[in-house]
């Protein structure tokens, strides 16, 4: 009578997992095979498309300016990435470790800053970015997010920091070692997650986000891919959605794969800095 | 007067001078040169920077008449002008905190003089930098960008808030003006205002609660669905399971509005394949709210669930050993181990969540962009949270000021939950206890 019931548990719990699955895949497995079909529109009467084509991703690189934006979405995300996580490490290590006169307050306003709104922000970067005739150029773009991946992402790391016991610093230090050298030589490699984490956080953010990027970005060639992605279906009568669906897939597919393969290293990263606050 | 006063005061005189005392004369130097600067920077600049701030302008553009013909002669830009006097005013405070520094250095150098100490080499002060105030030194490039890239644009838009920036005053056409509380008066008194704001803010609050509730008790149920100890390919349904958090979420939210479409899309030639009608998803008030939340959830549900994996694997197998002994159910045990050892570790999370999701603007932007239109709502639609009503305000209708008082509004909301679950975590309260 008990192994009966238990499998029907588990059954059930398969069934569940299984359609949950189907449920979570549906969107990427539809955007892909929309990719693939022919004409344009986004109607289609079958789920598989009767007939198969290449052509969008073609039409993608010789008839709108995807290859450029491209170029720039990977020139924005990797400098914001490499900047941010330098700084994010520094300054939450240092925020971590040191017990330095400012150091709570810091903290509260670090807490104070994630808690406006980031538009409210955005109309005075403008006019500032305007002022320093920084406008439509990439590096007000990769200024702006790595500065603001410090701000998101500091308790996370700051959290995981706390974890790392301070007697292997200690004896560095005792060995003569300067501040600089045990960050690089012992702290870096240990938090090989953190690092991780926050670095793909930082480069996700910057991959897709198209708001902010949309009001700095003025000109065509400038565009990331976000923008143009966006500007492909946001419109009421754009038809181009198939193009549209290859675009998409060129862009999710990447990332979703670092995503994946790099996993374990997000477990461990948001669990790591998540439990401790 | 003992030397260690000296040299104090020589620096109150004039940066540096303390310094030249001291025998430091490359850091002494340094600091000379830093404080002529600040004093050009002061005498020619800063005054009329500050004045520009407190007047906000008070000659505005116009047409003036040159000999015979008219010319447009461009006036004060209040906009401009009340940001380069920010700028200013936080220039002078760094200023300010450089100066005081200079006369600390002056003192303590010359202090351990007086007990007979050789004064640092400029070599020597930077190795001392190095090693005694690193904190600073490492947190001192991501405070500059903060201070203006965030902090002073929230300045900014704060007392945006007290003027009458809002279409159609407009600079450079217009001077705008300082009004202080009259924005927050009309929010509450005048009715176009006062019913969109309670309307959009009630079911903001809505959101919040049913997108936090929503996520947080599927991605544990899922967590344990998959962690039970007879489930086989964990690694699998795991990974199944993680690409809605994987995939970029602009990709998958302009994805799924496709997907909703009344007329093409395939959700609703689905429900007609199997004979029903379809549902108009996002152009119903109501239905548009319920897709908001069905998409959260499949976006959501994945950060709970590794979430709570993390917390699942901590708890001690002997515990449920222990409830089988006794004779507890499945139920049994769900309740009195799982849940709460889940809910404690993560109940801090939830109220992060919470407060995310006030501001959570991708979600409602890219599906809906705050669609159905509401009539009665000014400028906003039926499913808009109060960060979408702003960015329109601000951006799409250039009503700044009211944009900027919604945004304290926000912030009120926010820092209400976050400051109140913040002081809870064990991070805030015993962070060296951790070692």
């Amino acid at each position: 009578m008990k192994t009966s019931s238990s499998k029907w548990k588990l059954r059930a719990s398969y069934f569940i997992l299984s359609v949950l699955t189907v449920i979570s895949i549906f969107p990427a497995l539809w955007i892909i095979l929309s990719s693939l079909k022919t004409g344009n529109s986004l109607y289609s009467d079958t789920f598989i498309p009767r007939e198969f084509t290449f052509q969008h991703y073609v039409d993608l690189f010789e008839k709108t300016k995807y290859p450029i934006w491209f170029l720039n979405t990977l020139k924005v995300a990797l400098f914001s990435t490499l900047i941010g996580t330098f700084l994010l490490l520094f300054a939450s290590y240092a925020i971590s470790r040191f017990r330095f006169v400012g150091r709570k307050t810091t903290l509260k306003m670090f807490l104070v800053l994630q808690m406006f709104p980031g538009f409210m922000a955005m109309i005075a970067i403008f006019v500032l970015l305007n002022a320093m005739s920084l406008l439509n150029s990439h590096w007000a773009l990769i200024l702006v997010y790595s500065t603001g991946a410090i701000i998101t992402n500091v308790f996370v790391a700051k959290g995981f920091f706390d974890t790392i016991p301070k007697s292997l610093e200690d004896a560095a230090r005792i060995d003569g070692a300067s501040h600089l050298k045990v960050f690089f030589s012992i702290i870096i490699p240990l938090s090989r997650p953190m690092l991780t984490y926050a670095s793909l956080m930082i480069f996700n953010g910057a991959f897709v986000d198209f708001i902010f990027a949309d009001l700095i970005l003025r000109t065509e060639e400038q565009r990331t891919l976000a923008v143009g992605l966006y500007k492909m279906v946001s419109q009421r009568n754009s038809t181009e959605f198939t193009m549209f669906a290859s675009g998409a897939v060129l862009v999710a597919v990447p990332v979703t794969l670092l995503f994946l393969f790099l996993q374990r290293f997000l477990i461990e990263g948001l669990t790591a800095g998540a439990t401790k606050g | 007067m003992s030397s260690k006063s000296k040299a104090a005061i020589l620096s109150i005189l004039f940066m540096g001078l303390g310094q030249l005392y001291n025998r430091q004369w490359l850091k002494g130097l340094l600091f000379l040169a830093a404080g002529m600067l600040g004093i050009y920077f002061f005498i020619f600049e800063l005054y009329d920077y500050i004045h520009g701030l407190i007047t906000l302008g008070d000659t505005p553009s116009g047409f003036v008449k040159v000999g015979k013909m008219t010319k447009l002669v461009e006036g004060d830009h209040s906009i401009f002008m009340m940001i380069k006097g920010l700028v200013a005013l936080l220039a002078a405070l760094l200023m300010a905190a450089y100066y005081i520094l200079n006369i600390r250095d002056a003192h303590i150098v010359s202090a351990e003089r007086a007990r007979g100490k050789r004064p640092n080499s400029f070599k020597q002060s930077l190795v001392m930098l190095e090693q005694k105030h690193f904190a600073y030194l490492v947190l001192l490039p991501p405070f500059i960008a903060i201070v203006f890239l965030s902090i002073l644009p929230l300045i900014f838009s704060i007392l945006i808030a007290f003027t009458n920036y809002a279409d159609p005053i407009l600079p450079p056409a217009n001077l705008v003006d300082w009004v202080a509380f009259d924005n927050f008066s009309k929010m509450i008194n005048i009715k176009a205002w006062s019913t969109t704001f309670t309307g959009v803010l009630q079911w903001t609050i809505v959101w919040a609660i049913l997108a936090t509730v929503t996520t947080y008790i599927g991605g544990v149920l899922v967590a344990i669905l998959i962690h039970q100890p007879a489930i086989r390919f964990k690694k699998f349904w795991r990974t199944a399971l993680i690409i809605p958090f994987a995939i970029p979420n602009m990709v998958s939210l302009l994805v799924m509005r496709n997907m909703f479409n009344n007329q093409f899309g395939p959700v609703n030639s689905y429900l007609k394949f199997f004979g029903l009608k379809g549902i108009p998803w996002l152009t119903d008030p109501f239905w548009a709210k319920v897709t908001v939340i069905l998409v959260n959830m499949w976006m959501g549900i994945p950060i709970t669930m590794i979430l709570a994996f993390g917390v699942l694997s901590t708890i001690p197998r002997d515990l449920y050993e222990a409830a089988d002994a006794d004779g507890a159910g499945s139920i049994h045990k769900f309740r009195y181990i799982t849940m709460p050892m889940v809910l404690f570790s993560t109940a801090p999370l939830l109220i992060m969540q919470f407060a995310g999701n006030i501001n959570n603007f991708n979600v409602i932007y890219l599906l809906t962009n705050g669609e159905p239109v509401n009539i009665n709502y000014q400028f906003a639609g039926h499913t808009d949270l109060l960060v979408t009503w702003l960015y329109k305000l601000a951006l799409l209708q250039s009503q700044f000021s009211f944009a900027s008082v919604i945004g304290i509004f926000i912030f009120v909301i926010v820092a209400t939950f976050s400051i109140w679950s913040y002081t809870r975590t064990r991070s805030y309260k015993e962070e060296d206890m951790i070692q």
